[in-house]
């Protein structure tokens, strides 16, 4: 069921993906990357039900912290250059 | 019967992550990109956390932790972003010319 799960988010995943190869401008790829930081947090919540590991949800904290910071970087470089 | 709860709420959290993605890809600007990539991801988060505290409820301290902090960090992240695009004038589909945002700004100028 766990397998399942994990290939559907993957699913998901890989659409994202689409939008960051693809995307016009830095903006769409900076959305897509935010979307995707936020995916990989919930396929670790995943993993760590599967493996029967809580350990991994320490680390699903640590990444969202580190993602919600890139995209915030992310933004004030889009508005005012480095 | 909590196991059955648990995975209905994972699967209905797969399911608005499947929709922010179409979403993402089917868009025609930017702004309804965002609100694609800022509200269904979320809800969809939270969603699944929901079903993680049902199939292991002695995580559930961590596990509200992490949907605190994504219900904290999320919105605020893609308001970021889209109030630098604003800025920068990113060309969106705009038919009845209403832009508040740039009234406000010229206002207080």
């Amino acid at each position: 069921m766990y397998e399942f799960a994990s290939v559907f988010l993957l699913l998901a995943m890989s659409l994202t993906m689409i939008r960051f190869l693809k995307g016009p401008t830095l903006n769409d790829r900076v959305v897509a990357f935010d979307v995707l930081g936020i995916m990989a947090l919930s396929l670790l919540v995943l993993l760590a039900l599967y493996f029967q590991r809580s350990l991994y949800l320490d680390i699903a904290l640590v990444l969202g912290a580190i993602g919600f910071l890139g995209t915030t970087i992310f933004g004030r470089y889009i508005e005012k250059g480095i | 019967m909590m196991s059955f709860f648990g995975f209905f709420f994972i699967f209905l959290g797969l399911i608005a992550f499947t929709i922010s993605a179409i979403g993402l890809l089917r868009m025609p600007d930017l702004y309804s990109r965002i609100h694609a990539g800022a509200k269904s991801p979320t809800m969809a988060t939270i969603l699944l956390i929901l079903g993680a505290i049902f199939l292991e409820p002695s995580w559930a301290p961590k596990l509200i932790l992490l949907a605190a902090f994504i219900l904290a960090t999320n919105p605020l992240s893609s308001s970021v972003i889209a109030r630098a695009s604003h800025k920068i004038d990113t060309p969106y589909i705009n038919t009845n010319n209403i832009d508040e945002l740039k009234d406000l700004q010229e206002g207080k100028k």
